[in-house]
């Protein structure tokens, strides 16, 4: 007993004075005070030190996109910075690129606040909140993916482009990390205070595995946006769309705004899938066809089964390109949908005469 | 055993070596000795770590531990110290020499877990080490570690560029570096013997 108590006090009196000893070095020796961040030459921020300048900049309800959560591991926090910025870390190499350093591009989740600090981020970003939506409907639109209404709290309202994207921060659950993930924003930009995601189930990944196992209407789910540089471009070029699976929801965004607003441009949406029970929003998409200035649809089977009882086209989107389109004249394309679908589609189309600037695309990996 | 710290000293670091006859903190040994200038500042740090550590740790045993009765704790002590010294020394870089503190990156927390320190302490008590003996096998078996590290970052970018074999590549051709060295080192064992 004697000795067990001894144990005791002895192990609990060196960790005891070990911590004590850390937490005064936090408090004086990691404590850095209070810094200038200036962003975009106009806005001026008191912060204090010793922070990530991601964390820094979440703390002062700027959201920059990110992926991992600040573990360096995705790449997506890059941020223009002009000085303070301390030396360029072993840790940014793998992500930022030789030109990018030179232009000052470093990697938020990694340097951290220890002087004062100016940077510059896209204006857009300071339209970017982090909320807590309330799921308001769930519903499947094919055995895989499911469309997943959220309303925004009350007296909120999100601005956002057509085409752009939102992150869900996952919470913690079966031993999983918090993450976040993009889904694109299927709503048109009207629908200031509600907005639907298409969430498809990916084996093992961790935010459709909860979205599609544990997520219940009434359930609140923290969300960040809206990001994202893949939205409705105005001009009057024709615009030839193209989308597989989930790919299809910023299309949708885009179409629902052009037929709100009665926009009058030519435009053709191939839209791909394996089977007929895998194409969804197919009866959307048809009295769009009839509400729009001159829309097109085109669908486009992998694998039709008998069942499928299919007579349309057959293929991947990508063999359509040379059937349906003649040449690059005054045309933009919108691409979305996995990266090989991406890959693929980009020389076919540059072999037409697209210019890069013309084309517009959306990886989801 | 009476062994003359200085003799102590200098076979931890050509004839005990921490690497090379025990074969204790291979992870970053492996891991980190592609580079020579980042081998140095990590063999630095690991030295630097070692010698504090060893110093801290042998006053805890000695005036502490041993006195109650409770050296069957100093596994878990010995880890506990050194995690909250590096953390200490961690802050300390972090804020007063940016520069090293970059340069270690990741590996700086990461000495906490390096066996060779730990391993150092442990020694130190088996062979009941007393404080000037202690202290020089503690820097003399950072400065060994640093050593054999550092010349194996020296090798490793000698045979950068040169053909080796699919399956060897990377840790594999590291340990059948690692085990020539040692060979190499036997030859030191005329010189001082503490074992």
């Amino acid at each position: 007993m004697e000795n067990i108590l001894k144990t005791v006090l002895t192990l609990s009196t060196i960790t005891g004075l070990l911590s004590l000893l850390l937490s005064i070095a936090n408090k004086t020796i990691a404590n850095y005070g209070t810094k200038k961040l200036i962003i975009n030459q106009s806005k001026e921020y008191l912060v204090e030190g010793g922070d990530s300048l991601l964390s820094t900049l979440n703390e002062q309800n700027i959201f920059i996109p990110s992926a991992c959560g600040g573990k360096g591991s995705c790449g997506y926090c890059k941020v223009k910075v002009i000085s303070g910025g301390g030396p360029f870390l072993s840790t940014e190499k793998g992500y930022v690129t030789e030109k990018e350093r030179v232009d000052g591009i470093r990697l938020s989740c990694q340097l951290k606040v220890k002087q004062d600090i100016e940077i510059e981020i896209p204006e857009e970003l300071f339209n970017v909140k982090q909320l807590t939506y309330l799921v308001t409907g769930i519903e499947d639109l094919t055995s895989k993916i499911k469309k997943i209404n959220f309303k925004l709290p009350e007296n909120e309202s999100l601005d956002y482009k057509p085409g752009q994207y939102v992150q869900i921060l996952t919470p913690p659950y079966e031993g999983n990390e918090e993450v976040y993930r993009a889904y694109s924003i299927a709503t048109p930009p009207s629908s200031k205070h509600a907005i639907e995601l298409f969430i498809g189930y990916v084996p093992d990944g961790i935010c459709t595995t909860y979205i599609h196992k544990y997520l219940k209407v009434g359930d609140k789910l923290s969300i960040v946006g809206p990001f994202g540089d893949f939205y409705y471009r105005e001009g009057d070029k024709d615009m030839l769309m193209f989308a597989i699976g989930t790919g299809i929801a910023p299309i949708m965004s885009i179409l629902r705004y052009m037929n709100e607003n009665n926009i009058e441009r030519k435009v053709t949406f191939f839209f791909g899938a394996r089977t007929r029970k895998d194409l969804f929003l197919i009866d959307e998409l048809h009295s769009l066809e009839k509400t729009m200035y001159e829309f097109k649809l085109v669908l486009v089977l992998s694998r039709p089964t008998p069942e499928c009882n299919w007579n349309g086209e057959i293929g991947r989107v990508t063999d359509l390109v040379s059937k349906y389109i003649l040449d690059a004249n005054n045309k933009e394309a919108y691409l979305c949908g996995n990266p090989p679908m991406i890959d693929d589609l980009i020389p076919l189309l540059k072999d037409k005469g697209f210019i890069d600037e013309n084309i517009l695309y959306d990886k989801f990996e | 055993m009476e062994i003359n710290p200085v003799v102590i000293f200098f076979a931890s670091i050509f004839t005990n070596n921490m690497i090379l006859s025990n074969f204790l903190g291979m992870c970053s040994f492996i891991a980190i000795s592609s580079d020579i200038k980042t081998s140095l500042s990590l063999g630095q740090a690991v030295t630097f770590v070692l010698g504090f550590t060893t110093l801290i740790n042998y006053i805890i045993y000695h005036y502490i531990l041993a006195p109650l009765g409770l050296a069957y704790l100093r596994y878990i002590v010995f880890i506990v110290v050194i995690a909250a010294f590096v953390q200490l020394v961690e802050m300390i870089i972090d804020r007063y020499f940016e520069g090293l503190y970059y340069a270690l990156g990741i590996f700086l927390p990461l000495i906490t877990v390096n066996c060779a320190i730990l391993g150092v302490s442990l020694f130190m008590v088996i062979r009941d080490y007393n404080f000037l003996q202690s202290i020089a096998f503690g820097l003399g078996s950072g400065l060994g570690w640093m050593l054999s590290i550092v010349a194996m970052a020296g090798i490793r970018q000698k045979i950068k560029n040169n053909p080796v074999p699919k399956g060897l590549e990377g840790p594999g051709i590291t340990l059948i570096i690692t085990g020539l060295m040692a060979l190499a080192f036997i030859g030191f064992s005329g010189i001082v013997q503490i074992q």
